[in-house]
Formats: C-alpha cells, structure tokens, sequence
C-alpha cells in the first residue's frame, strides 16, 4: 500500500518535505500579495493616517524618548542620547528638597479642594438647570454661564488682580463699605486657595454642566411619568430618578478628574502665585516650570515631570479599575 | 416635561427657589466681566481711588487711546490672528483626514493605531522633554512652530472619529457605487454630514489658540512674533511699575489698572463675536462625541 501509493505521487518523502515547506511558503505569498492587494487598494486611507500619526511621533512621543534625562546627567552640549546615566540620583535630590515635597503637598491638597467643591458643583447647576421650565430663561443662563470656560487665563487672572488688588479693587471696596480693613489678598498665602478654587469653578462649573445636561437628557421620560402617577415631587423625582439615570457619567467626569489630579491648572498658578504665596500655592507644574525653564535644571525638573506622569497614570488607572469592578462604569 | 399649572404648591417653591439660585449663578458669573468694563471706561484717578464697583467713574476713553497708540498692541493682536488661523487650520488638516481613516474598519491595525493616540491624552512625557524636543527641531521663536507643535490633540481626532463611526454604512455605500474614492467620500459624504461635530472641534481650536498663552511665552523670545496674552501678560506685571508710565499717566486721565481692563475687553470682544455663531453647535457636539470614549 505504502509503496504504491509513493508510486502514484512519484515522490519520495524527502521531496514530500520539500513540496510541503514550498507549499507553506506559497501560502505566505499568497497572504503577503493579499496585504499589497489592500494597499493597493486602500492606500489612501493610510495617506490621511500618516500626518496624524507622524505628528504624534514627533510631538508627542519623541520627547517621551527624550524622558530618560530624568536618568541622566544631562548636558546640552552631549544632547540627550551622550549625556552620561546616573541611576536615580535626581529622584533622591527631589525627595530631599522642602520645596518640591511642598509643591507635591499644594498640589494634592488644592486637587482635593477642586474635587471637593469643584466637582458638584456643574452636577448641581445642571440639575437645577433641569427644574427651570422658562426656555428663554434657561437659554439666556446657560449662554452666560459657559462664557468664562472661553476665556484665556490671562484675563481671568487680570480680573482677579484688579478686583482683589488692595487699592482699586472692587473686593476691599466693600470690605470698607462694611467697616472692614482692605486686605491685600493676592500676597496672603492663607487666600490663595480660597481664591484659586473659586476662580475655577466660575470658570468652569458652567461649562462642565454641558456633560451632565446631556446625560440628563437621555433619562427615560417614561419614568418620570410612572413617578407623576405615584404622586412624586420635583424634589423626589431628582433624588430618585434623575441622579441614579445619571451616576455613569457623573462616574465617568470622576474618573477623568482624578486622572488630573496632578495636572491643577498651573497657568493660573502661575499668573497668579508670587513668592509670598508660594508656600500653599506652588504645585508641581510650577516648580518643575522655574527649576527646568528659569534656571535651567532640565535633568531634575523633568524627574519631577515623570513622578508628576507617573502618579497621574496610576491614579487613573486605578480609579478605573474600582469604577469598572464596583459600577460596571470605566473608560475603557 | 410637566406643565406649570400641574405642579403642586411645593413644587413651585421649589421651582422658584431654583430659578432665583441660577439668577444669581449667572450674575455672579457676569459680574467681573461688567465690572472691568467699568473700570476700563474710568478715570484712572476714579479707579484708583476703589470708587469703580458697577459702572464707570469719569467715564472717559483715555486708557483706550492709550492702547491704540501702543504699536506693539497691534502687532500682538495681529499676531493673535495669524495663530488663531493659522493653527486652526492646521489642526483641522490633521484631524479630519486622521479620524476618518480611523473610523474605516478596514483600516490594518486599527486597533493599534487608536491606542496609539489614546494613550497621550493619560501620559505625556512633560515640560522639560516637550521643550528639549522644540528645541531639537528648532522651532524655539517659531511662529510657525507654534501652529504646528500645538495642532492636534487626541480629544479632538477621538471625537470626530466616534461622530464618523455613528454616520450609516448606506451613505457611503451610494457614494462608492457612484464610484468615489475615500477623500472624495471624506470632502463630499462625511464633512457635510458632521457639520455639529466638526464646528465643535473647530471651536476647541479657536478657542485654545485665541487663549495660549504659557507655551507662546516659553517658546517665543521676539516682541514682534508674541501673541496678545502674552502681550497683555506683560503689560499687567510691568506697567504698576514702570516709572516712565506713571509719570505719563498723571498727566493723562488713565492708570496701570484703566489701560490693563481696557486690553482685557479688547482681547475678550473678539470671543463674544463669534461665540454665539458657535455656541449653538457646542452642546451637540460634545453630546454626540465626547462622553461616548
């Protein structure tokens, strides 16, 4: 049987191998004509892909290649690949410094107060923007409430110094109306947060109640009109329906913002903080700006980036995890 | 929604209570603005004095006819205009070729190259390695690479891909049986249809170009190429004291305090022209893009 067959094909079994790994290679070809195929055919939807994409290369990740200066003893002259390694020496400099464990603390503690004060409050402009039946009245709210979001931080903080400042300011104006003496805020490290925190949520709780209107928007009606027959109220209804429907995307903003724990919006710390305050104002952005961009430590202010980077990506990781494993809410 | 005349006694106060609250959020929010209008129209004495709290004192137009004589007011505003433009457009250049080509499911490694640009909006590399690299490829005092470094971010090419990925297969089917290539089912299928979403990131664009502000003062050291923020910057940390301008501004009706108010209203008229041509694409926009990732 053996010997007919092997007859019939002719082959001996080292030629059989041979056919075989021919064939394999055949097959390979054939799925690596099939890849020019598709380029052949769809190459143009990789020609609008590659300037995207080179862009990202070049603006956002070379520098993440350019990161390993944290590692190094950088010099301009040697460049980044040539300047000599020195292991974790910047990190054990940072963690040494008062100013930079300071700048970590200010920056938790006015992310903390952000996520305190600034994070309810465009969930409760929205659900109050909900209650109001006016449609001009409401219209006329929400234009005037997202304007600030569009408004450069170098103006916010000029607004701040004019109406905080000690002479002209419109603050202490009434602050001496009310018998009170003026106070020079913008160098009273007490005030900055206060200040800072407020600011932003006039800037921003506007705006961000866009997200949660839309989301309120999609709440079934049918259960509002299910609530109406049980005899509800406007307040139970809210309590009952409209915060549970919107819990997801109220998760979802949660998770986004302590992914940007770390990243406090240092323009406007910048704009406004002065050495005075520096001591409860001064976040990490800030101090890695003065010690790399001012005085020219690019090595130890890009370690204070990546540590920055590095607990921003593991806090957001983290919150999504709990969130997906708790809520079956995540990002991703 | 329920009908007013529907609502029980307590659901009206309560309704009351809510409008009366989102009055005074609102003119909470409108306040600073009228008041540095107020104090850019007054006198610099009134000003001074902490006289101005909601309309001028001695109105006068005196710190505006100081700005206007200010070339280097001109230039950087100028300046604003060409970045605002200019990098709007290259933005929507890289954007809107970028996000279609994502949205194609036979794009080879999509999935890749989506976790590719995903992966910026949770790590960036930071301050320092972002301004090596300007440096390295010699962009630093570059108005051109100002427009360019500050393009495209992941946000805008995420949101306009989910809007493409909801447009249906058929429309796109009729335009390959009538024998379209993809730019011309891009220019002539997708664009007219995502008019909400691609206002929306043309928005995001004006706006963040309109306002930057940090990376122009790193990355620019000549007068002539800097933008009105950082202009405006300027002017705020140095005119209280610069000497040369107080003595002119005894003899003149205006203050350190008059002029930066009315630079601020300069700079922001601009926004309050085009904002409520756009406004009303915003909330669409972010509704149909952004929450879904």
């Amino acid at each position: 049987m053996v010997d007919e067959n092997a007859n019939v094909s002719g082959v001996s079994p080292e030629e059989a191998i041979i056919q075989a790994k021919e064939a394999k290679r055949l097959a390979k070809d054939g799925s690596f004509v099939r890849l020019i195929d598709h380029f052949n055919r769809e190459w143009q939807i990789y020609v609008m892909l590659m300037p995207a994409v080179i862009w990202f290369i070049v603006f956002l990740y070379k520098p993440m290649y350019g990161l390993q200066i944290a590692f190094k003893d950088y010099s301009i002259f040697r460049g980044v690949a040539n300047s000599p390694w020195v292991g974790w020496e910047h990190f054990q400099t940072l963690f040494e410094n008062d100013s930079f464990i300071r700048a970590v603390k200010n920056t938790i503690t006015i992310s903390f107060y952000n996520l305190i004060f600034g994070f309810p409050a465009p969930i409760i402009l929205a659900l109050m923007f909900n209650e109001i039946l006016h449609a001009s009245y409401k219209r006329t709210a929400q234009t005037i409430v997202y304007l600030p979001h569009f408004i450069s931080s170098v103006i916010i903080a000029g607004i701040v110094i004019t109406a905080f400042s000690p002479t002209v300011g419109v603050i202490n104006t009434v602050l001496g109306w009310l018998g009170m003496e003026s106070v020079y805020f913008l160098t009273q490290p007490e005030w900055f947060r206060p200040i800072f925190v407020g600011t932003g949520i006039w800037q921003e709780a506007g705006f961000g109640s866009i997200v949660f209107l839309a989301a309120i928007a999609g709440v079934n009606p049918s259960l509002y009109e299910s609530a109406v027959v049980d005899g509800a109220n406007r307040w139970q209804m809210m309590w009952k329906i409209t915060i549970p429907s919107i819990l997801p995307t109220i998760l979802i903003m949660l998770i986004i913002r302590i992914g940007n724990v770390m990243e406090v919006s240092f323009e406007l710390v910048i704009l406004l903080y002065q050495p005075a305050t520096y001591e409860t104002a001064d976040v990490v952005n800030t101090w890695v700006y003065r010690q790399g961009l001012q005085s020219g430590q690019y090595d130890l202010a890009a370690a204070a980036g990546l540590f920055n980077a590095v607990v921003a990506f593991v806090l957001v990781m983290t919150a999504n995890t709990l969130s997906r494993r708790f809520s079956r809410t995540s990002l991703w | 929604m329920m009908k007013w005349n529907l609502y029980s006694r307590g659901d009206k106060v309560f309704a009351i209570i809510v409008s009366v609250l989102i009055g005074m959020f609102t003119a909470a929010t409108l306040y600073p603005f009228i008041y540095i209008a107020a104090v850019s129209f007054s006198s610099g004495f009134a000003a001074q004095a902490g006289k101005v709290v909601l309309t001028p004192i001695d109105a006068t137009l005196e710190a505006y006819g100081y700005i206007i004589g200010d070339p280097k007011f001109w230039t950087s505003y100028l300046n604003t205009f060409i970045y605002t433009i200019g990098g709007t457009i290259m933005s929507l250049a890289f954007i809107i070729p970028g996000a279609y080509a994502l949205s194609r499911p036979q794009l080879k490694g999509r999935r890749f190259f989506n976790l590719f640009i995903a992966f910026t909006m949770w790590f960036n590399a930071g301050l320092i390695p972002f301004f090596l690299n300007m440096r390295d490829l010699n962009l630093l005092d570059s108005m051109f690479g100002i427009i360019l470094a500050f393009a495209v971010n992941a946000f805008n090419i995420i949101l306009l891909r989910n809007f493409f990925e909801a447009i249906p297969q058929s429309f796109e089917e009729a335009a390959r049986m009538d024998g379209a290539n993809d730019f011309q089912v891009l220019w002539k299928v997708f664009i007219p249809l995502s008019k909400p979403a691609i206002a929306t990131i043309t928005l995001f664009c004006i706006v963040s170009r309109w306002n930057g502000f940090f990376w122009a003062m790193v990355l620019l050291q000549s007068e002539d190429k800097i933008p009105l923020q950082v202009f405006l910057r300027h002017t705020i940390a140095t005119l209280s004291d610069d000497d040369e301008f107080a003595i002119v501004q005894t003899a003149a009706g205006f203050s350190a305090e008059t002029v930066t108010a009315a630079i601020i209203v300069c700079s922001i008229i601009p926004v309050l022209i085009v904002y409520p041509f756009i406004q009303k694409y915003f909330e669409k926009g972010i509704l149909l893009g952004g929450v879904k990732e």
